[in-house]
This record gives structure tokens, sequence and C-alpha cells, in this order.
């Protein structure tokens, strides 16, 4: 990597900058994004939460890999129908998926197992924490995306328009704030689930519905700041058109947090996500995902004693997901907290 | 201060309108047919029956004349009895609960009520305890720990912690059973021996002498509450801690300590009152939260609260019902959040001027 030495006629400035070589990364995000990228390899913790999340990262790409399909990919086998889930390392009986490549080299059996054991109705526990990883991704970016989008525009516009544009889209946002997250989301999902039937798609739908206003309100305050700067008026002063002003100088300068935070926001959607599927709401009996994966332990708490490795595997990978979340976003929103105070 | 509680009651018109016509939208997604049990009671026999009921109550009519019928219902020309009409406090015909909305709401309202009467003390008081401590022993062993505390309560989802207590308190341990009372007092409780004062069941056991019945209860309200205390300890800490570090680099506290007051003198009469105006807030929220039913705790431990009968309706799909919930929900929470933010501006003179 080159760098760049800014020399300066103050003798003393010039010291005290020459101090710090300016990489080319710095160079091209500039200093208070650089800032935030460093926060994520800063502390321990955050080291912590970016190798955990590089880690789903990577289950998420080999899932093929690791737990072959049989036939659709979302939908987790079932060795038989019985009732009584089998303890871990059970033989597979019936309707095996294709053997993994690495599974003979690794344990030198010729015979696929249940790793994790099988939950209620024989359906393989493994198989489920696998691909409910992509399950997790595919739901927590397409909401945290379209979340971020609806909330940068609607905020922007109020943020730039002002006056009642603004009153009207911001107590627009105070309604669909009065129910609690989860309620809304639940209901929406319920009223959607019979016009797009059994799919991941109802309750994305919903948590996008009232997921983008936290968004909305961010971009809005950070937007009112940048308005204020002194490059804005004089883009207003030579006639630059309000939607090139907007688009092109002030959403540029005001989005970095705001994407930051989103990107940082996948743990809690997925949580959410996971939250309702284990209620029963959205998706089918037997689709890969994690909050699926778990409701089927709610038949046999009786006797969690015995069938511990009903929540645990799957519980662990849930709670290690949002704990990389979490831990990245602790340490950048620490990097944030100045710009951020008060606005969160 | 009149000024301000004017600004903030003139917000309650507009927040009411919102939500009644945020549901009154979702309920617009239904079929006509699947709307007429806002009206009736039970279910409809026939296909012509239900296109009776589609033109008697206008279902099919443009939305404005749904909405006023929503909201005030329709009088039947023949009887003179008002059908439907939410401002009635006719909710609809829970098809999943056999019985109407509003007395589902008012069967499983009190439940929720009593949990959160005994959930506030160990939810809100612990974890602001916790926070000063931490504070307080700044960057110290307490302060470690709760903070790993915090961060790792954050990303433990409620079900996942509740399905971990009942197998260790229950299936393991067999301390604590999920549900709301044991079979034997069920019984007594639904017989006539029993007087239900308050409809709280714990108040209830007290006043009918009921001692058993009291400790029964409330040891059936010992893991919901211990779940809902871990998941928003993490909360109360971080804000407890936040604000009280933040209050203790203040000069007056510098102040209190120059003069040669005890530690124990400046951090609880001076710093500590001025730091929990953040935690007030935070209180008030939670309180609201809980007693707007907490949908997954309820459900885990098999609760019979408003939060677990929203949950069973919109897990059949009972739209009415679970729309009937989250109006219900919505009221409560505006209301409340008024009373919050009042009692706010009381404590803090600074709200009422921004």
């Amino acid at each position: 990597m080159t760098t760049v030495t800014p020399s300066g006629n103050n003798e003393l400035l010039g010291e005290a900058v020459a101090m710090r070589k300016i990489g080319r990364l710095e160079r091209f995000l500039g200093p208070d994004n650089y800032r935030i990228v460093q926060g994520l390899f800063k502390t321990p913790a955050a080291i912590m939460g970016t190798v955990l999340i590089v880690f789903f990262i990577f289950i998420a790409l080999a899932a093929p890999v690791l737990a072959p399909p049989l036939g659709d990919p979302y939908t987790i086998p079932r060795d038989g129908f019985k009732a009584e889930p089998k303890p871990m390392g059970a033989e597979w009986r019936s309707k095996q998926p294709p053997l993994p490549f690495w599974w003979k080299a690794v344990t030198g059996k010729e015979e696929w197992v249940h790793i994790f054991g099988t939950a209620q109705g024989q359906y393989d526990i493994y198989y489920g924490v696998i691909w409910g990883t992509r399950t997790a991704f595919r739901a927590g970016l397409t909401v945290v995306i379209s979340t971020v989008l609806i909330g940068v525009i609607i905020g922007a516009v109020a943020a730039y328009y002002g006056g009642i544009v603004d009153n009207i889209l911001m107590r627009i946002v105070d309604v669909l704030y009065v129910l609690p997250g989860l309620m809304a989301t639940l209901i929406l999902a319920a009223v959607l689930t019979p016009l797009y039937g059994r799919t991941t798609l109802p309750v994305m739908i919903s948590l996008i519905a009232f997921g983008w206003l936290g968004y909305a309100r961010i971009i809005r305050a950070d937007i009112l700041s940048v308005k204020q700067r002194d490059f804005i008026l004089a883009a207003r002063v030579i006639g630059v058109p309000d939607s090139r002003i907007l688009f092109r100088h002030i959403i540029p300068n005001a989005i970095f947090p705001t994407l930051v935070l989103a990107s940082l926001g996948i743990g809690d959607v997925v949580l959410s996500f996971a939250a309702l599927s284990f209620l029963g709401i959205g998706v089918e009996v037997g689709y890969a995902d994690w909050g699926q994966v778990l409701a089927f332990a709610r038949n046999w708490i009786t006797s969690l004693n015995t069938y511990w490795y009903l929540i645990v595997w799957p519980g662990v990978t849930l709670v290690l997901f949002v704990l990389g979340w979490n831990l990245v976003g602790d340490a950048l929103r620490d990097v944030l907290d100045p710009r951020l105070r008060g606005k969160v | 201060m009149i000024n301000y509680i004017i600004r903030r009651l003139l917000l309650v018109p507009v927040l009411l309108f919102g939500v009644t016509i945020l549901i009154f939208g979702m309920l617009q997604l239904l079929e006509p047919d699947e709307r007429v049990s806002l009206y009736i009671r039970g279910d409809p026999k026939s296909d012509a029956q239900v296109n009776a009921f589609i033109k008697k109550y206008c279902l099919d009519c443009p939305f404005y004349i749904q909405y006023k019928n929503w909201l005030l219902g329709t009088v039947d020309s023949v009887t003179g009895e008002r059908e439907g009409g939410i401002l009635y406090g006719n909710f609809g015909w829970s098809k999943t609960g056999s019985q109407p909305v509003a007395q589902l709401i008012a069967r499983r309202f009190p439940n929720t009520l009593d949990l959160t009467l005994w959930a506030v003390g160990p939810v809100i008081f612990v974890g602001i305890w916790l926070g000063v401590q931490a504070a307080v022993h700044h960057n110290g062993i307490i302060d470690q720990i709760a903070r790993i505390f915090s961060i790792v309560g954050t990303s433990f989802p409620t079900f996942v912690f509740g399905l971990l207590v009942l197998m260790i308190f229950y299936a393991n341990l067999q301390w604590f059973p999920p549900g709301r009372l044991s079979d034997e007092f069920t019984r007594v409780v639904n017989s006539d021996q029993f007087t239900r004062y308050t409809t709280l069941l714990t108040i209830d056991a007290l006043l009918n002498g009921r001692f058993d019945i009291f400790l029964d209860a409330l040891r059936h309200m010992f893991l919901p509450i211990l779940t809902l205390s871990y998941i928003s300890w993490a909360t109360f800490l971080r804000v407890t801690r936040g604000s009280m570090l933040e209050t203790l680099r203040q000069e007056y506290v510098v102040t209190a300590r120059a003069k040669g007051l005890p530690e124990r003198d400046v951090i609880h009469k001076h710093a500590k009152p001025n730091a929990m105006l953040p935690v007030v807030t935070l209180a008030g929220f939670t309180v609201v939260g809980l007693m707007g039913g907490v949908i997954i705790t309820e459900t885990v431990f098999n609760y019979p609260g408003i939060g677990s009968a929203a949950a069973e309706a919109s897990v059949q799909l009972d739209v009415v019902t679970v729309l009937g919930f989250a109006l219900f929900n919505g009221l409560i929470l505006i209301v409340a959040n008024l009373v919050v933010d009042i009692l706010y501006a009381v404590v803090d003179p600074r709200v009422r001027l921004s």
C-alpha cells in the first residue's frame, strides 16, 4: 500500500500531520468513515464479533457442502414420521440425503447420521441449523436493505422539505410506533398470510412495513445537520435543483452512520423473524429456519431433560449469530457515539 | 407546564385516529365475508346468509362508510339493537375463542396485569441497582461483568432463554411449572368457595385467605418473571450506567466531594436522583410494554395473558380477534405513553421547554 504524506506550510501543523501516515483506504473513505471501519478491529469484543459473522457467512455459503439437500433445499429432510425425537448420532434410516464428501474422511463412517439428532416428526436438526443460516441471511439482508431504502427516502424527504411535509411524515411514524414492534409485525403477518400463503413473504413484508421507522428518524436528524453546512448553501445559491442537492450532495454526506447501523440491524431482524417463526407465524412447518427448529421443542417441554438437544443446538446458533452482530454493533456505536448521541 | 400538557394532549386525537385507520386498513385487506364476524355472533350458516350480512352491514360499501360503521356500529331496524361499533366496546366475534373479542380480552387481561404487578419490582429495581453499581465501580470488576452480562443479555432471544430455564427448572428440577395454577387449585378458584374480588388471582387468593393458592400462583409466575427480568436488566443496566457515569462527571458532584461529604451520600443523594431521569422514561415504557402483554414470554410459559391470546389467534389466522387485541393494545399504549410523558415533564423541567 502506498502512503501519502501531506506537506504543510505551517511547521507545527505539518509536523503533527506527518506523524501519521494516511493509507489508501483512509483516503478513499475519508477520515470519519475510516474511523468507523477501524472500529471493527479495535477491541477484542469487536474482533470476536467480526469472526462470528465471518463464520456464519462461511456456513451460509458452504451449506450445500455441509448438509447436501434432498429436493428443495429449504425443506428439512425427514427420516420417517414418528413423533419421538431421536438422539444425536442416530443412524439415518429412510430417504437419506446424499452423503457429504468430507464425512468419511473426518469420521471414517459410511453412514450419514443425525449429527444433532432429530426433532418431533423426524426433522433433522443439523440440516435445519445449517440451512437456517441461509434463511437468516436471506431474510436479514432483504429486510434491512428494503427498510434502509424506505427509511432513507422518507427521512430525507421529511428533513429536506421540512414544514408540513415533515410534520405529516413524522406523525405517520409516530402512529406506526404506537404498537410495539412484535405485536405490529405479528398482526400484519397474520393478515398477509392468507394472501401470500405460508412462505417467508408475509413476515418479511411485515418486518419491512414496521422496520423503516427508526432509520427514517435517524437519517432525518442527520440530514437536518448536514443541510445547514456551507456547501449546501453554495449549491443552492448557484441554482442546483432540489432533487440533485438532496440525492447528490446531502444524502451521500449523511448516510454512512445509518448504513453502518443498518447493516448491524440484521441481528435484530433475524431475531424477530425467528421469534415469529417460533410462534408458528409465517413459514410452513419443516422450513429450514432456526425459529421453526426451536418450535419443535414446544411439545416436549416436560421431557427436555432427555431431549435437551432440541433447544441447545438451534438455540446456541441463534444466540451466537445475534451476539456477533451485537458485539460489532457495540464497538461501532462507541466510535459513532459523538454524532449519534441522543438520536437513537 | 400547562402549555406542554396541552401540546402533548393535542397529539392524542392524532394518534387515536392514526391507530384506528391503521387497524381498519388491515381489516380492509380481508374479503368482505371474513369481516362479517365484526358484527354477528357465531358463524353464519350459509352463503346466502353471508351475502345478506354483507348487504346489511354494508361490507362492500366505500371505505369511509365502512369506517363509520366500524367505529359506531349499525342499529338494527327491527330490534333497535346496536351491532358492532368499536367505540361501544364491540370488537367483533372471536372465531377461535368462541366468544366476543371484548370478553376474551376482559378474561385474559387480569392475568397479564397480575404478571406485570409482580414483575415490575425485579425487572426495574434490580436492573437499576446493577447499573448504579457498574457506574460507581467504573472499569472495575463489577463493571466488566455487568457489561458482558448486558451484551450477552441483549443477544439472548426471549424464547431461547425461556426454553432453557424451562429445561432446567421444570424438566430437570421440577421446581417451577409453566401455566397459571395447579389443577387442584384451578378447581377451587372456579368454584363458589372462591370469591373474585379484583380478578387479579394473587390478590384474590390473599383476600380469600388462601395462602396456598397465592404461593402456587407465584410459583407459576416465577419463570416468566425471571425471563422478563433477565431480558430487561440488560437495557436498564446500560441506560442507568451511562446516565450515572455522565452525572458523576458533573461539577456539582465534584463540589459535593470537595465539601467532604461521605461517598455514599454523594452517590445516593446527589448523583442518583439526577441520573434517574432517562431511567424513569425507560421504566415507564417497560411497565406499559408489560401491560400490553408480552407475546413470547407468555407463549413459552403457556401463561394465559393477552399476549399469548394474540399469538394463538394469529397462528390460526383469526384476524378479527388479532386486530381486536391490537386495538386494545394501541389504546393502552396511547394513554400510558401520555401519562409517562407528562410525569416526565413534571420530574424534568427541561422537557417542558424544548
